[in-house]
């Protein structure tokens, strides 16, 4: 193989391509990488949004729209890992919207419940 | 004298070995893509130079039928051979046998060949192909893991360890790679993960397949798990060979002498870097304008590409080099990079490689993924393993060097042996921007024209301070050169270091924060 052959087929497909990142005040321009542009943005946790902390599947759901519950009332249960977690109520509130049937199977972050 | 009937015995039973899994299961390898066992040994070792032992080894599992099966070799070829002809120990898992599974026999033919290159001071390859543990041996296969492990950490700093991953490699099996200091995967053909698929999609909901999960790219880009990636199996033999041609066959050896020659002159180290700092370049052309022949062998080229690790020869010797890499991620120092050089560094220090270092950063990337992923802890590995060296080290500042980022990038305060710096690098607690901001905070909110007064005084503050002479007025810089006449100084350097001696206060072993 000739050295050449050798370079062409290292070279990416495509050049990424140059970008801005600010640092210290100053903005450079550089390349940014996959892993940086998926990273998560820190957002503060809104306690009255209420999600699955897991992927499972709803096996019962004890409350109703409207109910008031106190903080530590249990609202549902969610099955993961062959284990029945039972999902809190992390405030005391009013149950504004259930967003989810028994039955139902869900993914990790899927919404459950919004408080009030 | 053997008779001619024993001979013609043992010839037939080594046939028989040779088969493996026999014709049907050597098709299927064939058709994933992937070389035998036997071939892939034969292939990176110099010709004619493999000796097999253990040919014969039979297993003693009785459970669950397997008394009635026979696994040629059980599994897995071992011995020893020359790479450009120097000895090495290798292993190869069979997977024709019985999928390459793990058996104590097959653990222990590759535990012995582990003691041999412990004690004989060589290398030690190991090719894996293996769906895991022999579940029929039970017990067994897990004690013949944990025995593999604990010799990979005893020969760990010893004897250079390189993993092959070629097939899969799951579960357990993903540690002993692990505990090896380089490991070389193969697009499409290496997978490693600890669960699969099959599990993750059962307990966790999540549908990834095999290649998304723990395939070459993902080892080689996104976890750092692998240190080299190749589109064949052929070419990765040839970075095992060229990576090789860098080491030390031990801790107590010393690299070969390669030839020496100029660095290229397409890589005119003058014209490089821009002028304004935040322009980016790549670093590795001014690695390339220093070495001989401009020959630089990357390692972990596509995973934390913000800092720059590897292997280049001047004067002939090996050279390890670690250098900021403002091309990506303007070169800051985060939790991958910092981890990625750390253990580099490590590694050149337990195999008296010296280590150049180039530096030009920003500092570190900001961010709350990157302080709750514990970019406190990772940056510190860079810290402790730079002070921990004792290896020559001699670091160049190309133009920044900020805040904690300067002190960590092989300063001065952590035993440099010698900081040269460029004219136009800049020594600071931070960059002129940051810092104007903070010191003249008065001064530009009450100015009549805040933008006009904070570069002013941004200004001011780079003639005062963002220079390499106030660090060189503590001698903290040693000198201060022109970029052309880097090489040489570099050279100067290291011969001048050639018998460097300094200790370490008496200890069983440090705690670095891994």
């Amino acid at each position: 193989m000739s050295n050449k052959d050798k370079t062409s087929k290292k070279e990416p497909l495509q050049e990424p391509p140059l970008e801005k990142l600010e640092i210290g005040n100053a903005v450079y321009t550089t390349r940014l990488t996959s892993k940086f542009r998926n990273r998560l943005n820190w957002e503060r946790p809104d306690e009255r949004i209420v999600t699955a902390v897991i992927p499972g599947k709803i096996q019962r759901i004890m409350v109703k729209e409207g109910d008031e519950v106190k903080a530590g009332t249990p609202m549902l249960i969610l099955e993961a890992m062959k284990m029945r977690n039972e999902v809190l109520a992390p405030i005391g509130g009013v149950i504004r919207k259930i967003n989810v049937s028994e039955g139902d199977q869900v993914p990790k972050f899927h919404l459950l419940v919004e408080l009030d | 004298m053997s008779s001619d009937k024993k001979v013609q015995e043992l010839q037939k039973r080594r046939e028989e070995v040779q088969q493996g899994g026999g014709e049907q299961a050597i098709q299927k390898q064939v058709a994933m893509g992937k070389m035998t066992a036997r071939e892939r040994i034969i292939k990176l070792l110099d010709e004619g130079s493999f000796n097999e032992y253990d040919m014969f080894v039979e297993h003693e599992a009785r459970d669950f039928g397997m008394d009635r099966k026979k696994l040629h070799g059980d599994g897995v070829i071992t011995g020893t051979g020359t790479i450009g002809g120097r000895p090495v120990c290798i292993f190869a898992q069979d997977f024709t046998v019985a999928g390459g599974s793990l058996g104590f026999m097959h653990a222990r033919k590759i535990t012995k060949i582990m003691d041999h290159s412990l004690k004989m001071r060589m290398p030690l390859i190991g090719i894996n192909d293996s769906g895991g543990a022999r579940i029929q041996e039970g017990v067994n296969s897990l004690a013949g893991y944990g025995e593999i492990f604990f010799r990979n950490t005893l020969a760990s700093g010893v004897i250079p360890q390189i993993s092959v991953i070629l097939g899969p490699c799951a579960g357990g099996a993903v540690y002993s790679p692990a505990l090896t200091d380089f490991v070389f995967v193969v697009d499409n053909i290496s997978k490693m993960f600890i669960t699969g698929p099959e599990v993750i999609k059962t307990v966790l909901g999540e549908d990834i397949s095999m290649e998304e999960l723990g395939g070459a790219r993902v080892h080689s880009e996104i976890t750092g798990n692998a240190h080299f990636f190749s589109e064949s199996e052929d070419e990765c033999f040839d970075q095992i060979k060229s990576l090789l041609s860098y080491l030390p066959w031990s801790n107590t050896d010393v690299p070969e002498q390669k030839k020496i020659a100029q660095p290229l002159e397409e890589y005119n180290i003058s014209e490089i870097v821009p002028g304004d700092k935040r322009q980016p370049y790549d670093v590795r052309s001014i690695i390339r304008a220093v070495t001989d022949g401009s020959d630089f062998f990357e390692i972990q080229e596509n995973w934390a590409a913000n800092i720059v690790i590897g292997f280049g020869t001047m004067n002939g010797r090996t050279v390890g080099f670690v250098a900021n890499q403002p091309l990506v991620l303007a070169g800051v120092l985060d939790v991958d990079s910092s981890d990625k050089a750390g253990r580099f560094i490590r590694y050149c220090d337990a195999f008296n490689i010296p280590i150049v270092t180039f530096v030009d950063l920003p500092g570190y990337l900001p961010g709350a993924d990157q302080e709750h992923a514990g970019v406190i802890r990772h940056g510190a590995k860079v810290l402790y393993a730079y002070s921990e060296a004792t290896v020559p080290k001699i670091t160049l500042i190309l133009r920044k060097a900020y805040g904690g980022g300067y002190i960590a990038m092989n300063s001065r305060h952590l035993r440099a042996d010698f900081v040269f710096a460029w004219p136009d690098a800049e020594v600071a607690v931070m960059g002129p921007e940051g810092a104007a901001n903070i010191i003249f905070r008065k001064e530009i909110a009450s100015a009549e024209d805040p933008d006009l007064m904070r570069e002013q005084k941004v200004k001011e503050y780079k003639e005062k301070f963002a220079n390499p002479y106030v660090a060189a007025a503590k001698g903290y810089i040693d000198s201060v050169i022109e970029p052309w006449e880097t090489r040489k100084s570099l050279l100067h350097a290291l011969e001048v270091s050639g018998e460097k001696s300094v200790g370490m206060p008496a200890k069983k072993h440090g705690i670095p924060p891994f």
